[in-house]
Order: C-alpha cells, then structure tokens, then sequence
C-alpha cells in the first residue's frame, strides 16, 4: 500500500501494460545487475518473469551464484511475496538448430549441419541471423501461451551495450540482405512488430559519468529513430551526498570554516593525549583538516560532476531512476534490495 | 598530499625507466572495457613524448571531449600531431583514432586490383563482416598496428615508440583471440567448401561431405536466400586471391606481440570484475610468451587523511553528534570514513591479486574527481603513473 508519509514509495507503475524489457547501458554499468533486479521487482507479489540474457556470458548465473544456465528456462529465484523468476542464456546456434525444426523438420540433415559446422557459420556471418534468432526467443517467450494466459507476464532482456543496441533491435533492416521471402524475414517483422509495439520499452542503464551518460543521449536518439520506444533511464552505482548541504555548499565555494573544523576534531579527542596544547597535537589537527577540506574539495567537484550529468539525462525527458553503490558489491541479499527500491520509484508496481 | 598507494608487497612499476627506454618500441595497453585502457595509453604517449621520445599514439574509441582535445578526428584514420604536447624535450606526439572499416578497405584496396577490390568492397558480405563481425576491430587494431610499425621501421625519423590502446572488449583476451577467431572463420574448411567444395580434402573425404554439403547449402539457402550463397561464393573467391591468408596475416602482427621491445600493461580498476580479467590476461600472456610491464591499477581510491582510520573517524563524528556546533566537523569523519573504507577494500583486493601474482609489477593511479579530457588531465595521470 502507498503510504502519503513514505516519498520513495509512489504506488505508481510506470510501465503498466509493457511485457518486453529491453535493458541496455554502457559496457559495465550494471545492465545484468539491474535486469535481474528489475525481473524480481516484475515477479514479486505473485507474477511470472523471465530473465533472458543473450551473450553467452554467462551473467545471470554469476549474479545469482548458480551452475551456468543451459539452453533451457530454468527457475532461478522467488520474488518477494511469491512469485518466480526464471532464467535463460539464449544461444545462437542452439536456436537456429530449434529453429530449422520448426520449420523445416530436419531431424537427422541438422546434425550433419551442425557437425559440418554450417550453423556456426549461419550464425557467425549472416548479415542479422544472429540477432533475428536471440530476439526471436524473447519474442517467443513473450507470446507464449499456458492454459490460463501468457506463461510470463513479464520477459527481462538483457541486452547489448548502447553500441550495439540499436543495430540488434533493429532486425528488419537486419536482414534485408537475406532472403526476400521465408520464414526469416516473416519472422523479422513479427519480431519487429512486438518491438515497436507499446507492449516494449528499452530502458537504458547509466553511471553519472560523461562517456555513459553521452552513449546513453546517442543510443536514445538511436532508437528514437528507429521508432523504438524508449523506457526509463536507470541511474546506477549512486553514491549518497554524506555532507550535511551547508556544508556542500561551503566546500563549493571553498571557504569551509578551517578552525571550526580544528576545533571540533581537537574537541573529539584527535589531536591525541595532549590536546592542540602539544606541539604535536596542534600538528596533527593541522593535518587532519587539511586533509579532510581536501577530501571535501574533490567531494564536491565530483558531485558537480554529477549534477551535469544528471542534467543531462533529465533533457531525455524520461522517468528516471536512481540505484545506490552498493558496498562491497552485490550478493542476492542485494540484489533484492534493488529490486525494492526500483519498485518503489514506480519502475514495477510491486504488488 | 594524496597517498599515492603502492600496493602491499607488489613491486612498484617503473614507468618512467619503461618510456626512456630505446629498446622499447611498441607498448599495448589491454583490459576490461572502461577501466582506463584509452586514457593510460594516451598518458603514456604524452608523457614518452614530453621526455623525448618520437610517439604515436593509437586510440581506438576515446571519450568525446578527450579526443577533441588530441586533436583526433574520426575521418584521417592516419597519425597526426597533437597540438600542444611540449617539443622541448626533443621529441613528439602523434595521435589517431582507428577507422576499422576503412583499415579493412584500406588493405583490400592495397592487395587488390582496382576491379576485384569494387568486387568484394561492394560484397555484402565483406559489409557485414567490416562493420559488425565480433573480432573486427581487434583485428584492426592488430592490422593498424602492423602498419605502423612497418612505417616506424622503414622511416626511423617518423617514430621510435608506438602506443597502442586496444578496443572495449568485454574480455581483456579478445585482443589475443580474436584476430586469429576471425582469422581462422575465413580460412576455415565450410567457407571453402562453400567456395569451391572440390578444392577441398581428399576424395574419400568427399564423398562423404559432399553428400551432407548438398543438403547443408540447400537447407541454408533456403533458409537464407540463394544470392546469398551466391555472394558468399563470390566473396571467398575473391579474398582468397586478395590474401595470403587471413590467418597468416594475422599471425605476423602475433609474432610482432612476442618480440622483444613490445611491452604489455594491463589496466584494471580496483574491482573485483576487472581484477579477474586482469588475472586471465597476465596468466595468457606468460603462456603465450608475451612480456607484461606490469599492472596499471586505475581509478583508485585514495585519502588525503589517511592516516586517521574510518573506524577512529566514525567514533570521533558519533561523539560531535551531540553539538549542532560540530555538524560539519562530524560530515567531513564520516565522508573520510567512507573513503578509508573503499580504499581499504579495494587494497584487499590488489592484495589478493599480488598474492596470485607476486611478480608483477603494479602503479596505482588515483581516480580522480571529474573525467579526463585535456592534455592537463593526461599530464597528471602519467605524473601518477610514474609514481605510484
Ligand atoms: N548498484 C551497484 N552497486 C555496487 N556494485 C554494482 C552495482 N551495480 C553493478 N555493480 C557491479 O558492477 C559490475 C558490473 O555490473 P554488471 O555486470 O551488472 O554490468 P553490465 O552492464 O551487465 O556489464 P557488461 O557490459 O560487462 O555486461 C559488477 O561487478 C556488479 O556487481
Ligand atoms: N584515473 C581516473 N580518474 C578519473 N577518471 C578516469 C580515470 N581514468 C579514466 N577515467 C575516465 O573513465 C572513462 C573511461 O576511460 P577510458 O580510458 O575511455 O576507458 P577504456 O578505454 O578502458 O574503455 C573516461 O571518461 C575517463 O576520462
Ligand atoms: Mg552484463
Ligand atoms: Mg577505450
């Protein structure tokens, strides 16, 4: 329940309706991390998510400290309040080998095409084939049918960096070398359809760093372009402001009250058993403010930093949302913590 | 003053005895994508230049405002000169940015007649595999590399170092593999088969394949189209006279790596991620005889009070709690804390990779409050490197 007193919890879903997650980001900034939290926050009072990653890394099954995933959706987690995440690293070539049987049932040719090393080649070289068959699965998953309605109500991808986004989602320009007519290109506009449907949105994940921040305004206008739609930007790695405002702005200016400060630490107890009295205490104090108003210098430089590129972000004009560094990394204790906190900010309505 | 944090019990990296070096000609800087490879190479260069050597410097995707700075444009895919490095030491800088797809053009237009350079430039195939294949820009980079050096070689008065930065992979290995990965896709036995199937192995070998090619072209042509297999045909046809093998090209620039005057540092950021990677690579460069300088730990995170620890520091801002008088001493302990935490942890961990690793040779580099994008900001991080 939405409580009036609680600002973090605005009881809102931003993305109600949408069954496709697409998350993309700068190499690096979190895309597995905040997928797998975003999946959870998806799944939890009861839902179904599936959490699908697409480079073969294997990503997913380190985050969550299990065996690496097989070619198979398998459960991997229980969202808060029930409900369950599965998992899938989905292979390229194991999916053009599902993919010719269900087309052209090949039963035995599709192992000699495999022993000869041609679904290697299909998948290494053809011009598209290789994002058409990893969108494919998530289309798939995303239509699947059980006997009561969709099987996931929810599909999490975990996509490529902001480089190679654009190029991935857009496989109707994919494959516009390959066959003109067939199930390829038939399936390229399915899968094309979904995508630029409202039942999809990319989000974008970031740090408040330039090159970030700057690939994510390129792969917005990337996708914007290629009528994509885009979804939330997911702030990452947020480090809490640990100075009181005041004194942010103080040390902004640079003028932070030295002997107040060599008061107060005098005051504490460090400048040793003889207080600023002794020679070496006062010296001690010295250098004990110095160095702290020079930690704060830079302190507040980075958090200028910051405060342009959130500026930046904010220009995209998209609901944003803001994830805390984490502390000595991230564990599933973690993990599901995230998910809490993107919940609250109305990234899923976390029932 | 900043402790510059030389890493328990790793021996220290000596840069500046690495840049002043004459026998050192060529210096790769790999790792995990974002830690810091484009910046330390660009640095180094800088650096090695302003001491007096002749450098050119290859980036492969440096931070926008940085490579303003260098004077880098993305349209020369050709060293130029980098406004503003100091020739008062005698030597120089120059920098580029790599073009892969017009390193790739550059070599077909260079092997090939002027019509069967059109054939395969056109190729759509050679389009997908210039612009999109994994392993592309490292082969590249490899390729550029090669031509660099060839030039260096041949005109001792164009340069006598060649810093090389290395592309965003997400493994560090990419560098190593992927050239003879992509190498070996094209010398491979299915694009010849496909190419021309009689050229390949013997009869009996045939006999057998052949059977299970028909099937295997005719299920992938209609799964793909045939002009596909058509330009594929075409395509092979063409390299093949083009190349003396992909793979032997790429083996040259290889060998190029394991020569002495090459010299590898790898680049990490105190993370466990990156350090991981960083383990990988050293392992693989010993394997494959290739000599690491050392290990540049980037992005550190340093105290300038480093000698009040964050337990002392948080004890002391919970006992000015109490007296609104104290609110800023008692934030300033607590942000303090906060760094001698995360310098801590990070520490551990450089730590623990000196104990896999107690050979090699490690500088630590401050992380620094903004981005680096200036010729200032590079001065300052080779003043790091070379100091811690
Ligand atoms: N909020 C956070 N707090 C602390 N550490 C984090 C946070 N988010 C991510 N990390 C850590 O940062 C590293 C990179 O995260 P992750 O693997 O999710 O990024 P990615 O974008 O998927 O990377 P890649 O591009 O390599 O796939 C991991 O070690 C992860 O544990
Ligand atoms: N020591 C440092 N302190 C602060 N920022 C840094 C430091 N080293 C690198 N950066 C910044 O980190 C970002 C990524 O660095 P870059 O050298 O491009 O990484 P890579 O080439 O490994 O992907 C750039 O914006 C760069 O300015
Ligand atoms: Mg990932
Ligand atoms: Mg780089």
């Amino acid at each position: 329940m939405p409580h009036d007193d609680d600002p973090g919890d605005t009881g809102r879903n931003d993305w109600d309706g949408v069954r496709l997650h697409v998350v993309t980001g700068k190499g690096g900034t979190g895309k597995t991390t905040v997928a797998a939290a975003l999946a959870l926050a998806l799944a939890s009072g009861g839902a179904r998510t599936l959490l699908a990653e697409v480079e073969g890394r294997q990503g997913i099954a380190a985050l969550f400290d299990v065996p690496p995933l097989p070619y198979e959706e398998r459960k991997i987690a229980v969202a808060p309040g029930g409900g369950d995440v599965f998992a899938l690293s989905v292979e390229p070539k194991a999916a053009l080998m599902e993919y010719l049987d269900l087309f052209y049932r090949l039963g035995r040719a599709g192992k000699v095409l495999e022993r000869v090393g041609a679904i290697d080649f299909a998948t290494t070289i053809a011009p598209g084939l290789r994002d058409v068959l990893l969108t494919g699965k998530a289309y798939e998953a995303v239509r699947r049918r059980g006997r009561t309605g969709p099987v996931y109500d929810a599909v999490v991808l975990d996509a490529p960096p902001t480089g190679r986004i654009g190029r991935f989602l857009n496989v109707n320009e994919q494959v516009a070398g390959l066959a003109k007519v067939g199930p390829i290109h038939t399936q390229a506009e399915s899968i094309m359809t979904l995508l630029r449907s409202r039942a999809t949105v990319v989000h974008l994940v970031t740090v408040l760093e330039e090159m970030p921040v700057q690939e994510t305004q390129d792969a917005v206008e990337e996708l914007r372009a290629a009528n994509l739609r885009v979804g939330g930007i997911v702030v990452n790695m947020v480090r809490d402001p640990v100075l009181p405002d005041p004194a942010l702005d103080a040390a902004a200016r640079g003028d932070l009250d030295h002997r107040a400060v060599a008061e107060s630490l005098d005051a504490a107890g460090l400048a040793g058993r003889g207080g600023r009295a002794s020679a070496t205490g006062a010296a001690r104090v010295t250098r004990l403010t110095a160095g702290l108003l020079a930690e704060a210098a830079e302190h507040t430089t980075r958090l200028e930093v910051e405060a342009v590129q959130r500026e930046q972000l904010s220009t995209l004009e998209r609901p944003t949302y803001e994830i805390p560094a984490v502390a000595g990394g991230i564990d599933l204790g973690a993990l599901y913590d995230l998910a809490e906190q993107l919940a609250d900010q109305g990234m899923s309505s976390g029932r | 003053m900043a402790t510059s944090g030389t890493t328990r019990g790793a021996p220290g990296l000596d840069v500046d005895g690495m840049l002043d070096d004459p026998g050192i000609r060529v210096i790769v800087c790999c790792g995990a994508g974002g830690v810091g490879k484009t910046t330390t190479a660009a640095a180094l260069g800088l650096r090695a230049a302003e001491r007096g050597r002749r450098v050119v410097v290859l980036t492969i995707d440096p931070a926008r405002r940085l490579a303003q700075s260098m004077g880098l444009r993305e349209l020369d895919n050709t060293p130029q000169p980098v406004p503003g490095a100091d020739p008062a030491g005698g030597g120089s800088l120059d920098a580029m940015m790599l073009d892969m797809k017009r390193t790739f053009d550059e070599v077909i237009e260079a092997h090939a007649s002027p019509d069967k350079a059109e054939q395969i430039l056109t190729n759509p195939f050679y389009q997908a595999l210039s612009s999109s294949f994994a392993g592309t820009q490292e082969y590249m980079a490899m390729e550029k590399l090669g031509q660099l050096r060839a030039r260096a070689d041949a005109d001792p008065a164009s340069w006598d170092l060649i810093v090389v930065d290395t592309p965003p992979s997400r493994s560090a290995l990419d560098f190593l593999d992927a050239p003879q990965r992509l190498g070996s896709f094209l010398d491979g036995r299915l694009i010849r088969l496909i190419a021309a199937p009689a050229k390949v192995g013997g009869r009996a070998y045939l006999k057998v394949v052949s059977v299970a090619m028909n099937g295997a072209t005719g299920a992938l042509s209609k799964l793909l189209g045939g002009q596909i297999l058509l330009d594929l045909q075409a395509f092979v046809a063409a390299l093949d006279t083009v190349f003396g093998g992909f793979r032997e090209r790429a083996d040259r620039t290889y060998q190029l790596l394991q020569a002495e005057g090459t010299a590898f540092l790898v680049v990490a950021a105190p993370a466990p991620d990156a350090l991981r990677e960083a383990s990988y690579f050293v392992e693989r460069l010993a394997q494959e005889r290739m000599p690491l300088a050392g290990l540049v730990l980037n992005r550190v995170t340093t105290a300038h009070a480093a000698e009040l620890s964050a337990g002392r520091a948080l004890d002391a801002a919970e006992d000015l709690d109490d007296d609104d008088g104290h609110a800023l001493a008692a934030g300033l302990l607590r942000l303090h804390a906060d760094r001698m935490q995360r310098r801590e942890r990070e520490q551990t961990l450089a730590a623990r990779f000196t104990g896999a690793h107690p050979a090699v040779r490690i500088a630590q580099v401050p992380a620094r409050p903004s981005d680096v994008h200036d010729l200032d900001g590079l001065r300052d991080i080779g003043v790091s490197l070379s100091t811690g």
